[in-house]
C-alpha cells in the first residue's frame, strides 16, 4: 500500500503552472504538506465538492492542467459527477482519489471501497476516458505521469495505507483562498 | 412584448456568462436549448443541483462567470453545497422556476415549493421574486450585478403563475 503524503508530494513535485483542489480533511492536509501554494484551492467543507469544483476549474480554464486530490469519501459523495466529466470530458481535468477505504478524518469508518466499491470503476461507467488503480510504487510512477500529461479526463485511484499522518492544516479563511487563488493563477486582484 | 424567456438569455449574455449548468425543468426548456446553441456558451448537464453550485465556484476561481438553472425541488439538493459559495463569498446566480404554488396538480412538489425562499434565505441567498413577465429581465440583471458586485448568491424565484403551471390532460397518475 502507498504512503499517502509521499504520493501526492511527487504528483505535485515541480508541477508547473498546475492548477489544484483539494478535497476536505486529509487530502487537504497532504497538499499543504507538499508545500503551500496560492494556486491551491483548499476545500475545508462542501464534502461532494472537489469534482465538481475541479471540473468548473478545468473548462475555465482549458489550456492549463486542473488536478483534484480527494478522498474516497468525498468522491463517493459525488459519484454522479464522474458522469458530468465523462459527458464533459475536459482533457486537461485529472482527479487523484487518494482511497484508504476509510473516512479517515472522522474517526476511520469504512467506506464502501472496503467492501467492494471500485471508483476506477465507477469513473469508467460514467464515461471518464482514463482510469486505473494503483496499489504499487511502480504503477504510481506511470499514474503520476498520466494524470499529470496525459490526455484527460484521467482519474487515478491510490490505494494509501489507513494510518492518519501528522496534522498540517492549510489556511481556512475562504475569501482569502479565493483571492489569492485568482490573484496567483489569473492575475486578478479582487477587491 | 419579447418573450420573458429571451430576456433571461439576453441578460445572461450581457452579464459576461460563459457556463450555463442546469438540471432540467419545462420552464427552463427554451433557456436550455438556446444555451446548447450558443458556441460562447458550455451548457454544462448535472446530475444534481449541488453540483453546479461546486462547478460555479470552479469556473471562478478560473475567471469564468456562470449561472446555474434549477426548479424549486433542486434548491433542496443545493444546501450544504450553498456553504461553499457563502464561505469563500462566490458570486452565485441561480434561476429558480417555482413549482408547488400557483396551479399546481403534483402535491409532491408542495413540500420544496412550500419552502424555497426560506430555505435559500437561511443559505444566505438573497432571493427576488419574479410573477411578471415584464420584470423578468430587469430582475435578472440585478441579481447578476448584485452577484458579481458583492460576491454573494443571488436567486431568481420565477413564479409558476409567469411560467404556466404544466397541465395533465389525464387526470394526474405521477
Ligand atoms: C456533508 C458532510 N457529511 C459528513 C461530513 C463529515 N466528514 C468530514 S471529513 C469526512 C471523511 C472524508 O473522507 P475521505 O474523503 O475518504 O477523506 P480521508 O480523510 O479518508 O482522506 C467526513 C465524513 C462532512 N464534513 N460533510
Ligand atoms: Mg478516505
Amino acid at each position: 500500500m502507498l504512503n499517502r503524503r509521499d504520493a501526492v508530494r511527487r504528483l505535485l513535485d515541480d508541477r508547473g503552472d498546475m492548477l489544484v483542489v483539494a478535497g476536505l480533511g486529509q487530502p487537504c492536509f497532504d497538499c499543504f504538506a507538499a508545500g503551500d501554494d496560492p494556486r491551491n484551492f483548499y476545500l475545508w467543507g462542501a464534502m461532494g465538492g472537489a469534482v465538481p469544483t475541479g471540473l468548473g476549474l478545468a473548462l475555465a480554464q482549458p489550456d492549463r492542467r486542473v488536478m483534484v486530490v480527494t478522498g474516497d469519501g468525498d468522491a463517493l459523495m459525488s459519484a454522479g459527477a464522474f458522469a458530468t466529466v465523462g459527458a464533459e470530458a475536459p482533457e486537461n481535468l485529472a482527479i487523484c482519489i487518494l482511497d484508504n477505504e476509510r473516512y479517515g478524518e472522522t474517526g476511520g469508518q469504512v467506506t464502501h471501497t472496503a467492501r467492494g466499491a471500485d471508483l476506477a470503476l465507477m469513473a469508467a461507467a460514467g464515461g471518464v476516458r482514463d482510469t486505473r488503480t494503483v496499489r504499487t510504487e511502480a504503477e504510481l510512477a506511470d499514474a503520476i505521469g498520466a494524470l499529470r500529461n496525459g490526455a484527460g479526463p484521467q482519474v487515478a485511484v491510490l490505494k494509501v495505507a489507513p494510518e492518519s499522518e501528522p496534522g498540517s492544516l492549510p489556511p481556512q479563511d475562504g475569501p482569502h483562498l479565493k483571492r489569492r487563488f485568482r490573484s496567483a493563477a489569473l492575475g486578478v486582484e479582487d477587491k | 412584448m419579447d418573450d420573458w424567456r429571451d430576456g433571461i438569455f439576453e441578460a445572461i449574455k450581457a452579464a459576461g456568462v460563459t457556463q450555463v449548468a442546469y438540471v432540467p425543468d419545462a420552464g427552463h426548456s427554451r433557456l436550455i436549448e438556446r444555451s446548447i446553441e450558443d458556441n460562447d456558451l458550455r451548457a454544462v448537464s448535472l446530475t444534481t443541483e449541488e453540483e453546479g453550485v461546486a462547478l460555479l465556484a470552479g469556473a471562478w476561481l478560473g475567471g469564468a462567470k456562470g449561472v446555474l438553472l434549477l426548479q424549486s425541488s433542486g434548491v433542496g439538493n443545493c444546501i450544504n453545497m450553498l456553504s461553499l459559495a457563502r464561505t469563500c463569498a462566490f458570486p452565485l446566480v441561480m434561476l429558480v422556476t417555482m413549482r408547488g404554488e400557483w396551479g399546481e396538480f403534483n402535491s409532491w412538489q408542495k413540500p420544496m415549493g412550500a419552502t424555497t425562499q426560506g430555505h435559500l434565505e437561511l443559505c444566505g441567498a438573497t432571493c427576488y421574486r419574479c410573477d411578471r413577465a415584464e420584470d423578468v429581465r430587469e430582475t435578472v440583471e440585478s441579481a447578476f450585478r448584485f452577484a458579481h458586485y458583492t460576491n454573494s448568491i443571488a436567486a431568481v424565484l420565477l413564479g409558476q403563475r409567469l411560467i404556466g403551471a404544466k397541465v395533465f390532460e389525464e387526470p394526474a397518475a405521477c
